[in-house]
């Protein structure tokens, strides 16, 4: 008897409990400051359009691994994920990522210009759609620099006129090309000595001037906190986490653009979703990218738009109400000297000088 | 009976040793805060032992000497450290001119047995200093988050606001963000939807299990049970891995075939998971619980004409009560505080708290971690009261004694 009651109510449960989840989408990025801005740019415009609930994952910093298992496994979860632009080159290699054709699933930019011309180079692989340009660059300090606030890049490397710690991100990748520039490479030249072993050797020897003073990070947020405690006189980390430490935090920290390297983040659609789902994620991809919505992603967040068009849009911060353009780290003020990730490159070499960074970490 | 032990003064060459050697260890931590540990062991066992000198041979008034003390530590704490440095400056002078007259006037050995040699009296005392950094290493990782959970700042750090106890540096704000801010209240409610329904279905499997592997006529009982108690004992992360490729078969068939939405699928697989993980914790304190029954209660049931369902919920369910549920109290932290398999099992839609938490920590290291862990212990801390509650009331109706 009580048996029999147990079945039922399991089996109203189960015919009942559907009704009670809507449509929904999982929409993977970074968390933190980065997701919010998506939120409010994207998300939240798109949930009001068509009633999609969407789901955050902060599960981007995994999302290579992650989508290997899930294909393994037939269970892909994710619909539309955020990844940098070297992630979305392997897994577009890997089949793991739907290639994308501008011209029939972006939105034209509003004059008319079609969406390969407006994202321009920066559609770097077939299956990714470009979101953001960010760089990671150094803040410093204040108040530990002294008289002489660092202006140039080799100030990382100067123990002696800025004594204390520095932070470092936990791969060979910015720091061997900054150890080079420091050591007396010219710019150019930079990545055809990084090629050699005797040059990739030379970046080693120079970060090894400061391998002591060096605190290794792997999440973006470690460098603000370690700012923000005064454990560290200078760090590298991405330029729209100092923005909020500096702006929004009220930190006594300042920028050094000084050889920033630029980097792309954006959009691919997982490979192997279902014909319903994937339409759903062509259509967010759609509404997200367009011309607009890029520029409103600036209200929040300091990086800059993908699209060429959506430059002259970008406005005041939504809280503070300070004009973005100048936080950009494309604004021409920022960017007298850069980089841009080196995506062949890194393709190439990036096991290799993995192992010896690595090796040379453990040292 | 030790209050009869004679105690005698001490002579200087050990006082005052012991007494520079407490000082130079707080000197130690006052000097490595402020630049030079070494230099901090020096003065501070200086100032110390000249405060014990002056004590024994020039003031020879214990009342007096207590304030003196004080009123010394009070103002060196606030020279270091301001106001929250005067306060601990004051327990630090109470402490060193009580540990000064313990020395000198043989307090110590005051309630040992009297034929205790030195190092059976140093023995005992060294115990209780190491059990206690032991419990001080254990707690203070936990209660440090506490204070910083109330920071005004997003960052986890002491601000010179907070140092100085200023309420400008203290806020609520990160309390508030927990309970407003969508992502966080999401995955509240998802730990509160998975977590009871995962913990109802390892009580019920796991008192069913106990009670049938304490039956002495089931074959092969020892290699079930360890087979029942193993996901306690793998790492979770091979079993995580495992239960990932097992639940994805088991998800696409009832969403391919059953055509049951990827939600709620999504929760019946994060709720098995855990429920397995719980069952373990449900076997070993019902087991336990079980050895204490009385197994001619039953029998005598039988005999009253009670078949067997009514026999259990009659008679042996409430005798064994208490360690369901403190199995099952088990059982819901386990799946409360679960990180690893959710990560794997679950999809973004079944984001529980420790998820959440892990998240956040990596990828922005907000203080709303901090407040939502100073909930978590807060929670855990009533859990387990009710757990040891219980235990001593099943112990009371055994008559054995609390212990």
């Amino acid at each position: 008897m009580k048996f029999t009651k147990l079945t039922a109510l399991a089996v109203t449960t189960a015919l009942v409990a559907p009704a009670a989840f809507a449509q929904e989408m999982t929409i993977v990025s970074w968390g933190g400051a980065y997701s919010k801005s998506q939120k409010n740019a994207y998300h939240d415009p798109y949930s009001e359009k068509t009633g999609v609930t969407i789901i955050n994952d902060d599960s981007s910093a995994e999302a290579v691994a992650k989508l290997r298992a899930m294909n393994e496994a037939g269970n892909v979860t994710w619909d539309v994920v955020d990844v940098v632009a070297a992630d979305a080159i392997r897994l577009c290699d890997e089949g793991l990522a739907m290639e994308i054709d501008p011209d029939t699933m972006l939105a034209p930019a509003p004059d008319g210009t079609s969406a390969a011309d407006d994202f321009g180079d920066l559609l770097v692989s077939d299956c990714f759609i470009p979101q953001i340009v960010y760089s990671t660059t150094f803040g410093y300090r204040t108040d530990l620099v002294g008289d002489t606030p660092p202006t140039e890049i080799c100030a990382v490397f100067d123990t002696e006129a800025y004594p204390g710690k520095r932070s470092l991100e936990k791969r060979p990748i910015n720091n061997m090309e900054w150890a080079l520039l420091c050591d007396g490479v010219a710019k150019d030249d930079v990545y055809d000595v990084l090629a050699t072993p005797e040059g990739q050797d030379q970046a080693l020897a120079k970060l090894d001037t400061i391998k002591d003073d060096v605190i290794w990070w792997s999440a973006g947020a470690d460098t603000p906190q370690l700012l923000a405690d005064g454990e560290i006189v200078m760090g590298s980390t991405y330029n729209g986490r100092l923005f909020s430490v500096i702006e929004e935090q009220k930190q006594p920290v300042a920028m050094l653009w000084d050889a920033q390297v630029f980097d792309l983040d954006g959009w691919i659609i997982p490979a192997g979703l279902s014909e319903e789902r994937q339409k759903q994620a062509l259509d967010y991809i759609m509404f997200a990218t367009d011309t607009q919505r890029l520029a409103d992603q600036a209200k929040w967040i300091s990086y800059g738009p993908a699209r060429a068009s959506s430059a002259p849009l970008v406005g005041k911060h939504a809280d503070l109400g300070i004009d973005m353009a100048p936080h950009m780290p494309t604004d021409p003020n920022n960017a007298k000297n850069t980089f841009l990730y080196n995506y062949e490159f890194w393709a190439d070499y990036r096991d290799d000088i993995d192992a010896k960074f690595q090796a040379w970490l453990a040292k | 009976m030790a209050a009869l032990t004679p105690i005698s003064r001490k002579p200087m060459s050990l006082v005052l040793p012991t007494v520079a050697a407490s000082g130079g260890l707080l000197g130690l931590f006052v000097g490595t805060a402020n630049g030079s540990g070494f230099l901090g062991i020096i003065i501070g066992a200086a100032i110390v032992t000249a405060l014990a000198a002056l004590y024994i041979f020039a003031l020879k008034n214990e009342q007096m000497a207590k304030w003196i003390s004080l009123a010394v530590f009070l103002v060196l704490g606030f020279i270091f450290g301001g106001l929250p440095g005067a306060i601990l400056g004051v327990i630090a002078g109470w402490f060193f001119h009580w540990f000064t007259y313990w020395m000198y006037e043989g307090r110590y050995r005051q309630h040992l047995l009297p034929y205790l040699t030195p190092g059976q009296v140093l023995w005992h005392y060294g115990f209780r200093v190491i059990c206690g950094a032991i419990f001080v290493f254990l707690i203070t990782p936990i209660l440090v988050v506490m204070p910083l959970s109330f920071n005004a700042q997003d960052f986890f750090t002491f601000t010179p606001e907070m140092l100085r106890l200023d309420p400008a540096g203290y806020s609520l704000k990160h309390y508030e963000d927990f309970f407003t801010n969508n992502e966080w209240q999401r995955s509240f409610k998802n730990s509160l939807i998975i977590a009871p329904i995962a913990t109802i279905i390892s009580v019920s499997l796991g008192t069913l299990a106990a009670i049938g592997l304490s039956q002495s006529h089931v074959p092969g009982r020892r290699a079930i049970m360890a087979i029942m108690i193993s996901p306690m004992i793998v790492p979770l992360i091979i079993s995580a891995t495992g239960m990932f490729f097992f639940y994805s078969d088991i998800g696409n068939w009832l969403e391919g075939t059953l055509g049951l939405p990827k939600t709620f699928v999504g929760y019946v697989k994060v709720i098995l998971a855990h429920a397995v993980l719980g069952i373990p914790f449900v076997i070993i304190t019902v087991t336990a619980t079980l050895v204490g029954f009385d197994r001619s209660l039953t029998r005598a049931a039988a005999n009253m004409g009670a078949d067997p369902v009514t026999t259990f919920f009659r008679v042996q369910m409430p005798l064994i009560l208490p360690g369901v549920i403190s199995g099952g109290l088990f059982a819901f932290i386990t799946s409360f505080d679960e990180v690893v398999v959710v990560l794997f099992v679950g999809s973004a839609s079944q984001k529980t708290l420790p998820w959440q938490m892990f998240t956040g920590l990596r990828e922005q290291i907000s203080p709303t971690i901090l407040a939502v862990a100073t909930i978590l212990v807060v929670i855990s801390i009533a859990l387990l009261t009710t757990v040891e509650l219980l235990r001593r009331r099943s112990e009371r109706l055994r008559g054995m004694s609390p212990g």
